[in-house]
C-alpha cells in the first residue's frame, strides 16, 4: 500500500492544473463523516444507532451494501433457516425503533436453556428465576435485517444508504496532513464513483475487505466442522420456551424454539458428516436428529458411576440445587428446502482500529455458534462505538481520530476476548470422548449446575 | 517532481490589511493551492507535521483539548441556553487568540460556532488554513487571519458599523497570556471585541516555585514535553493577579480551575490546585447607564450577562 500511496501522490504532483481542478471538485464532492461498509445485521444496526444519536445530528452518514434492499412487506409463512439468539442487551440496543418492528413481525422469546453431554449424565440448565423473564430471543436473520432497513427509511435525513454498491478499492490517508494528499479515506465503488470518509467502519463480515486492505493481522483457524441448519416441524405442539443443546463427540446439536410447532436446528459436525446429513432423505434426517438428542450410546459405565457419585456428594452440600434431565421435543419433519450447511471457524483481528478505520461484528471477531453469541458480540460493538463517537462529537473531535477509537478497541477486546476464549475452549473440551476429558467436563458441568451464583454470572455476561 | 505554480505574493499581506472579502478569496485560493508559493507550502507542510502530529511536539496541547473544549462548551451552554443537538455552539461567534495551527479552533468550529482564529505568526496561520482546506463543511465556519489582537481590536471588525461595539460572544486565549508583555492592553482589547456579557476563556500557567520546577525545569529541560525556551517564568501570572487585572478592566471572573498534566499517560485532568496550570472563565460586565457604584459591585453580573445575551 505504501508504494501505491507514493504513486498516487506522484500522479497528483505531476499534473498540477488537472490536480487543482480535482482538489476543487474533491472539496465539493461528497465527504461523509462516517461511511459504513457492509449492510448486514451489524452494519445496518450501526447505521441506525448513529442516525438516532442526538450528538451526531447533522453529520453525514452513509451505509454501503453490495446486495439489494431487503424489504419485507409481509412476513412469509415459512420460517427462514438462519436465526440468531438475541440477548436482552442486544434487544435494548435495537430498541431504538427496530425492535418494535421485529416484535411486530416475528420473534420467539425463550426462558430456559438446557445443555447436556452425550457422553455422560451431566447437564446444566439456565433459567431466569421462575421462568418469568426472557433469557433471550430467537429471531430470523432476515427479519432483523428487514426491521433495520425499515428503521433506516425513517432516518433518511441523517443516514443515506446505497444498495448494489460494491467496493473495489480503499485508499488510506497518511496519519497527518501532507500538503496535497486528501486526508480522508477514499472508497472506490464498482460504478467508478469515489467517496470520501472521515471515518470508515468495516462491517463486512468474516472475510472483511476493509480488514484485509488495512493490513490488520488476523488470528484465525478453521474448525474442521460445518454447521447444518434447518427448520424443524415438531411432532406435537408444545410450550416451546426452552433452548436445547447437546454436546455429541462430533459436535454440538442445538434446537432453538421458533414457535409452538417449529424449531430451528443448528448441528455442528464434521464436514463429511454434514454433507451426509444433507444428502439423507427427510425421514432419515429426522431420525438422525431425534437419535442425536435421545440416544445414550456414547455413555460409559465408568463415567456414569463417577458422575452419580459426584452428584451424590454435591447434593449433600447443596440439597436443593441440581436439576433433572428433560428431553427435547421430538421432530416429525423439516421445512421445505430448508437444509443448508456452512463451514465454521474462529477469527480475531489483532487490532480493531486504525487511523480513520474501525471494525465491528464478524469483521473483527468470528466465533463458533455453540454459544449463540456471534450476533450479540457484534451488537455490543455497535453500542460501544456509538457511545464513543457520540462523546467525541460532543467534544468537537475529528471522528476518525485514534484517541477515542482506541477506547472502543480496548473496551470491546476486554469483553470479546474472554468470551471467544471460553467458546473455543468449550468447543475443544467437548470435541472428544476420551475418558479423562469427559470426566473432567462432567464433573465441571455438574458442579457449575449446582452453583446458582456462578450460573447467574454466566447468564449476566452472555446477556450484555 | 513538483510543477511550477503561478504565485501571487499579495495573498498573505492582503489578508492582514485587507477586508474580509480578499481574505475569503485567499482562503479559497489556498484551498486550491493556485496562488501559494511552493516554498511556502513546503514550510507550512513541515510545520503542519509538527502542529498536527498528536504524538509530536505539540502533543500536550492536543491532549489539553480534553479539558479546554468541554470547559468552554459547558460554560457557554450555561449562558446561552437552548442548543441544537449536534451543534451545541451554533450561532455563537468566537475569537481564538493565538490560535497557532488551529488545534483549538477546529473543535470549536465542529461544535457549530463561527470561529475566527488569529495569530501573529503567518506560518502558523498558513498551517491552520492548510489543515482546514479539505474540510469544506468546517471551512464555512472557521476562518484564520495573521494579525495581533491589538490590530483586530483597532480595526473594528469587518462589517461592524459602530466603533467600540464588540461582536464576539466569546474570546478564547489558551496558553497565550504567558507569552505577552502587556497584559493591560490585552485585557482592554478583549473587552473591546467582546459583546457585553460575552465570555473570556484563558488557560495559562501560575507563577510559583512549583510552576518553575515542573513547568520550566521538568517540562522544558528534562522531559522535553515543551520545546526549550517556550516559556519565561517572569511572564507567568497568578490567578489572583489575573483576576485583579481582569476585574479592573470590566470583567467578572466566574470560575478558576486547576489543571494537571500527567507526562506518563500524556493526559490532562482537573485538579483542586492552581499551582501550575489553570483555566479561567470571566464575563464582560454590561455597562451601566448610571455610574452607580453599588450596582457595579454586587454579584449580579452573571444574571445581567445572561439577561443581556438572551436579548442579543
Amino acid at each position: 500500500t505504501q508504494a501505491a500511496l507514493l504513486a498516487a501522490a506522484a500522479a497528483v504532483f505531476s499534473d498540477w492544473t488537472t490536480s487543482r481542478k480535482r482538489l476543487l471538485s474533491d472539496t465539493h464532492s461528497e465527504v461523509y463523516d462516517v461511511i459504513i461498509s457492509g449492510g448486514g445485521m451489524v452494519g445496518s444496526a450501526m447505521a441506525c444507532s448513529l442516525g438516532m444519536e442526538p450528538n451526531l445530528k447533522g453529520k453525514k452518514i452513509l451505509l454501503l451494501e453490495a446486495g439489494n434492499k431487503k424489504v419485507m412487506d409481509k412476513v412469509s409463512d415459512t420460517y427462514s433457516t438462519r436465526v440468531s439468539s438475541i440477548s436482552p442487551g442486544s434487544a435494548t440496543l435495537l430498541s431504538v425503533g427496530a425492535w418494535d418492528h421485529i416484535t411486530g413481525m416475528r420473534c420467539k422469546p425463550y426462558q430456559k436453556m438446557q445443555v447436556w453431554d452425550a457422553c455422560s449424565d451431566a447437564l446444566i440448565t439456565f433459567d431466569k428465576e421462575n421462568l418469568q423473564d426472557e433469557m433471550a430471543y430467537i429471531v430470523e436473520n432476515d427479519i432483523i435485517v428487514a426491521a433495520l432497513t425499515k428503521q433506516l427509511d425513517s432516518l433518511s435525513d441523517n443516514v443515506q444508504v446505497k444498495y448494489r454498491s460494491k467496493v473495489v478499492k480503499y485508499t488510506w490517508p497518511m496519519s497527518y496532513q501532507a500538503a496535497d494528499s486528501i486526508p480522508w479515506v477514499q472508497v472506490t465503488l464498482d460504478s467508478g464513483e469515489t467517496l470520501q470518509a472521515k471515518l470508515l467502519i468495516g462491517a463486512d463480515g468474516p472475510n472483511s475487505m476493509v480488514r484485509r486492505e488495512a493490513g490488520i493481522p488476523t488470528v484465525k483457524w478453521n474448525y474442521d466442522q460445518s454447521a447444518v441448519v434447518a427448520v424443524l416441524h415438531l411432532s406435537e405442539p408444545t410450550e416451546n420456551i426452552v433452548a436445547w443443546q447437546r454436546f455429541l463427540p462430533t459436535g454440538p446439536i442445538a434446537m432453538l424454539p421458533l414457535s409452538d410447532t417449529e424449531s430451528s436446528l443448528v448441528w455442528s459436525t464434521s464436514h463429511g458428516h454434514a454433507e451426509e446429513l444433507l444428502q439423507l432423505d427427510e425421514e432419515s434426517f429426522v431420525d438422525a436428529i431425534n437419535s442425536a438428542f435421545w440416544s445414550n450410546d456414547n455413555q460409559s459405565e465408568f463415567i456414569e458411576r463417577a458422575g452419580s457419585l459426584f452428584r451424590g456428594a454435591l447434593s449433600v452440600l447443596m440439597p436443593s440445587a441440581g436439576s433433572t434431565r428433560q428431553l427435547p421435543p421430538s421432530v416429525a419433519g423439516i421445512g421445505p428446502k430448508s437444509r443448508v450447511m456452512f463451514p465454521l471457524g474462529m477469527g480475531h483481528a489483532s487490532e480493531y482500529i486504525r487511523h480513520r478505520v474501525a471494525l465491528i461484528g464478524d469483521a473483527a471477531h468470528r466465533v463458533h455458534p455453540l454459544a449463540g453469541q456471534g450476533a450479540n458480540l457484534g451488537f455490543g460493538d455497535v453500542a460501544c462505538l456509538t457511545q464513543v463517537l457520540s462523546q467525541a462529537a460532543f467534544n468537537g473531535k475529528d471522528l476518525g481520530a485514534m484517541q477515542h477509537l482506541l477506547e472502543y478497541e480496548t473496551e470491546r477486546q476486554r469483553h470479546n476476548l474472554p468470551m471467544m476464549a471460553a467458546i473455543d475452549l468449550m468447543k475443544r473440551l467437548y470435541s472428544t470422548n476420551a475418558a479423562p476429558v469427559v470426566l473432567l467436563r462432567t464433573l465441571g458441568l455438574q458442579a457449575t449446575n449446582m452453583l446458582p451464583p456462578l450460573k447467574e454470572q454466566i447468564i449476566a455476561f452472555a446477556s450484555k | 517532481m513538483s510543477s511550477r505554480l503561478p504565485s501571487s505574493p499579495t495573498c498573505f499581506p492582503s489578508s492582514v490589511l485587507g477586508t474580509g472579502l480578499i481574505e475569503q478569496g485567499c482562503l479559497a485560493h489556498s484551498a486550491s493551492h493556485t496562488t501559494l508559493d511552493p516554498s511556502e507550502v513546503k514550510r507550512f507542510q513541515s510545520l503542519a507535521s509538527k502542529w498536527w502530529d498528536e504524538q509530536g511536539e505539540f502533543g500536550a496541547l492536543h491532549a489539553m483539548n480534553d479539558l479546554r473544549v468541554p470547559f468552554i462548551r459547558d460554560n457557554l451552554l450555561n449562558v446561552h441556553r437552548g442548543h441544537q443537538p449536534g451543534k451545541p455552539l451554533a450561532g455563537l461567534k468566537i475569537l481564538d487568540v493565538g490560535c497557532g495551527g488551529g488545534l483549538l479552533t477546529e473543535p470549536l468550529g465542529r461544535l457549530g460556532a463561527d470561529v475566527l482564529g488569529i495569530d501573529p505568526v503567518a506560518d502558523s496561520i498558513g498551517t491552520a488554513r492548510l489543515h482546514l482546506s479539505h474540510d469544506s463543511v468546517l471551512g464555512a465556519r472557521v476562518r484564520y487571519r495573521a494579525c495581533t489582537l491589538e490590530e483586530l481590536s483597532a480595526e473594528g471588525e469587518e462589517g461592524e458599523e459602530e466603533e467600540g461595539v464588540g461582536q464576539f460572544d466569546a474570546v478564547v486565549a489558551s496558553e497565550v497570556v504567558e507569552h505577552l508583555a502587556d497584559l493591560e492592553t490585552f485585557a482592554f482589547c478583549c473587552s473591546h471585541v467582546l459583546k457585553p456579557g460575552g465570555s473570556l476563556f484563558i488557560t495559562t500557567i501560575n507563577k510559583t516555585n512549583l510552576s518553575y520546577a515542573l513547568g520550566i525545569v521538568a517540562a522544558e529541560q528534562l522531559l522535553r514535553i515543551v520545546p526549550r525556551g517556550t516559556h519565561d517564568w517572569e511572564k507567568f501570572i497568578s490567578p489572583v493577579e489575573l483576576e485583579r487585572l481582569l476585574e479592573s478592566n470590566g470583567f467578572s471572573v466566574q470560575s478558576i480551575r486547576g489543571m494537571l498534566y500527567n507526562p506518563v499517560s500524556g493526559k490532562w485532568s482537573w485538579t483542586d490546585s492552581t499551582a501550575i496550570n489553570y483555566a479561567l472563565h470571566a464575563v464582560k460586565l454590561i455597562e451601566e447607564p448610571q455610574p452607580d457604584r453599588a450596582q457595579a459591585d454586587n454579584p449580579d453580573p452573571e444574571y445581567r450577562a445572561h439577561a443581556a445575551s438572551t436579548h442579543n
